[in-house]
């Protein structure tokens, strides 16, 4: 029978919802507009066959003379990032950083003499350990293009650093057993590292959302496919936030004291209230995601996985709403608050600013955010990924949860459900 | 017979603040109690904690044989409460409403409809049931917040201020219903700070002042300690000084005790038609200016001035 009313306050919850049409409007209408908007000014819908950010103008000076600066062009001008970025290669630096500042191009890549050599020493050489350093020089005019454009860098990095890394540890063991001298050494390393780059696939690894073009199959970054998720999970924060002022709105105006003098118990009614917010959430989450995927034709990824992340997701936002409610005291403390959390939050997972535009230590400060590890787990499935690449993602989001539901529990046990 | 509720050295305090300090009452079984009080006086504070909202910091109370402190699940099976505020949700129906508070005391099913069919009776609003409470009037509202504390047929109802804030008919309505439920056998223990309300509802009535019981008993048995006198109440003009014109009231040989309030005095005398000219004339003299006089019997009002040296409406 206490279930029962667990569910009947759940649902109670949900109807008054559906009956407050302002409500419903921001919670469903403001994230579509305001991704729709974003979108739009990002280039989203501009140009007749075009669907994203495509073509992006780029340069690269390449003065190593190793196989690493060369394997760089050589991705950037590879088929499978034809039509997403067009790469130019110049000589000069300064002509580079020129066409960056008179706004020409997204963004310049210098590959500086011995970028090779400092990762891979030549036969009888040995590493000094110092990596000589790529410069990525970003028009700050195109953020998003920069962005496209420094995440394929990145991945390119860290393949080569994964193939220097496993070679050189596989060539420490060969020394140790004396399988061969050190003389040896430095061509092996040199061997096992370019297989180990090749196995892992240093192109394949760069997934880029593949969309129709009208010129036959072509590599294309959606910018509403990036922004979406963001967008999505900010309202989230909204709408938990909302529910969570519900709660103290109704010890004000006395349903919350009347539910508590009827023969329920106490946890009932709080897990009932919670599960009417995660609810909420839940809903709201899935038709915006559903309602993207149905009007923009966005790919979402993994059925199972998106759902999973949904709930995780709206799991985690609740367990910050019932925190709220616990710390705070007022409707209006929780709105205000309510807010301001939700924008940081946005802002800490690069919903409004690329977090390669931020510190680095924003990058773990943002991991207390169910929005960081939600947004990224749909980045994930978005790509390609499956429900096995976004377990961190889902397992961060319900510990976030579990323990945010904790210390509210705590909280208002020790204060009391009705604030007199 | 036992009584249906006993309480018992009840107590709660709010860090330094004490609410409640120790009062004990009874109530029997198919009485209107009415604890009357002006606003502050702990009325409220005492109904929660025998609705186990709160709990006492010490003392107890038994309803209907169950512990608020040790039964507090028991005690809410059996007690039906109105609430002070209107706690109803705006963007249902009364029907919405009335099914899912019946729902939280566990009904459910025919059982359920029926009984709605019949608080909604009891209340007067079967016609207006399917709108929602956010399109009716003061009165309608708290007509339905009635009903939804007389869902599960309790045998002991609280009423906390239920006639707060509405006109006049809508008033006289719900006194009516209130005598009805107590006829058909229902308890209740009713707060209230408007006199009248406790002299036309209660049995017994329980003056409630800082937290503190500090009368008990019938009406007759509660006049009877003010014994044989009248009270008369001054309204002054807004510039006017109660506190000086009491001062200089009490020296008057008719005046047994003169108290100031905001903007009017009050006078208790052994006969209020004798007083009125004197203390007209001395008013006067001191060139206060008197709007309006009250002249009132022996009655609750005159009780709580008595004891307080306050009138209630403060």
């Amino acid at each position: 029978m206490q279930l029962k009313k667990f569910f009947i306050l759940a649902f109670k919850d949900i109807r008054l919802l559906l009956r407050d049409r302002s409500a419903l409007l921001l919670m469903l209408l403001a994230p579509f507009i305001l991704t729709l908007g974003l979108g739009a000014i990002s280039g989203r819908f501009s140009g007749s066959s075009s669907t994203g950010v495509h073509n992006i103008p780029v340069v690269i000076v390449n003065e190593d003379a190793g196989e690493l600066g060369q394997a760089l062009i050589d991705l950037f001008q590879s088929s499978e990032l034809k039509g997403l970025v067009s790469p130019t290669i110049l000589d000069e630096v300064e002509d580079a950083r020129k066409y960056v500042d008179e706004d020409q191009i997204a963004a310049a890549i210098f590959i500086p003499e011995g970028f090779t050599v400092s990762i891979i020493p030549s036969a009888g050489q040995i590493s000094t350990g110092d990596v000589v350093q790529i410069e990525f020089y970003a028009n700050p005019t195109r953020p998003t293009s920069a962005g496209v454009l420094r995440s394929i860098l990145d991945e390119f990095l860290n393949q080569v650093e994964v193939g220097r890394i496993s070679a050189e540890v596989i060539v420490m063991q060969l020394i140790e057993e004396g399988i061969f001298s050190i003389d040896q050494a430095a061509m092996v390393g040199l061997e096992i590292g370019q297989e180990m780059a090749q196995a892992e696939g240093l192109q394949s690894s760069i997934t880029i959302r593949n969309e129709t073009a009208t010129e036959g199959e072509s590599i294309e970054f959606d910018i509403l496919g990036y922004m979406a998720p963001g967008m999505a999970v900010m309202f989230l924060m909204f709408t938990v936030t909302d529910g969570a002022r519900s709660l103290l709105i109704e010890n004000q105006r006395g349903t919350l004291p009347r539910l508590l003098v009827a023969p329920t118990l106490p946890g009932y009614v709080l897990g009932g209230k919670a599960f009417g917010i995660f609810l909420k959430g839940a809903a709201q989450l899935a038709i915006l995601i559903g309602g993207t995927s149905l009007l923009f034709g966005l790919e979402w990824g993994d059925l199972t996985g998106v759902i999973l992340l949904i709930l995780a997701a709206a799991f985690a936002a609740t367990g910050w709403g019932m925190l709220f409610a616990a710390v705070l005291k007022t409707p209006g403390q929780i709105a205000v608050t309510g807010s301001a959390v939700m924008l940081l939050f946005g802002i800490l997972s690069g919903t409004f600013i690329s977090l390669q535009y931020l510190p680095d230590w924003i990058n773990v400060v943002n991991k207390i955010t169910p929005n960081a590890w939600a947004v990224d787990g749909f980045y994930i499935l978005s790509i390609g990924g499956e429900l096995d690449n976004i377990l961190n993602n889902l397992l961060g989001l319900t510990l976030m949860g579990v323990v945010l539901f904790v210390i509210a529990t705590v909280i208002i046990r020790k204060r009391g459900l009705v604030i007199k | 017979m036992a009584p249906i509720l006993k309480v018992h050295d009840l107590v709660k305090k709010y860090g330094d603040l004490t609410a409640v300090k120790e009062i004990s009452f009874e109530i029997h079984e198919g009485e209107v109690f009415s604890l009357l009080g002006p606003n502050g006086a702990g009325k409220t504070t005492t109904i929660s904690i025998l609705s186990t909202l709160f709990p006492p910091t010490s003392g107890d109370a038994i309803v209907c044989g169950h512990s608020v402190v040790n039964h507090p699940m028991a005690v809410k099976r059996s007690i039906g409460i109105v609430p002070q505020e209107i706690a109803l949700y705006d963007d249902l129906s009364a029907l919405e409403n009335l099914k899912f508070w019946g729902q939280m005391y566990g009904l459910s099913g025919k059982a359920l409809s029926a009984r709605i069919e019949e608080v909604l009776a009891q209340v007067d609003l079967q016609e207006r049931a399917k709108e929602r409470i956010k399109t009716y009037s003061g009165g309608m509202k708290r007509r339905i917040n009635i009903a939804v504390g007389l869902l599960h047929k309790p045998r002991l109802l609280f009423m906390d201020e239920p006639t707060v804030g509405i006109d006049p008919q809508s008033r006289r309505a719900i006194l009516e219903a209130v005598k009805e439920l107590n006829r058909s056998g229902m308890s209740i223990l009713y707060t209230t700070h408007y006199m009248e309300e406790a002299q036309e509802l209660s049995d017994r009535v329980g003056i409630i002042d800082y937290g503190e019981l500090i009368a008990l008993g019938t009406q007759e048995e509660l006049t009877a300690q003010v014994g044989e006198t009248d009270t008369l109440i001054l309204h002054l003009g807004e510039n006017e000084d109660p506190a000086y014109l009491a001062e200089s009231l009490r020296s008057m040989d008719c005046v047994i005790q003169a108290n100031p309030t905001d903007h009017q005095v009050a006078i208790i005398t052994s006969s209020a038609e004798k007083a009125l000219a004197p203390v007209v004339s001395q008013t006067n003299a001191l060139g206060i200016h008197i709007y309006s006089v009250d002249m009132h019997e022996p009655n609750l009002e005159a009780v709580f001035l008595h004891l307080t040296g306050r009138a209630l409406r403060d």
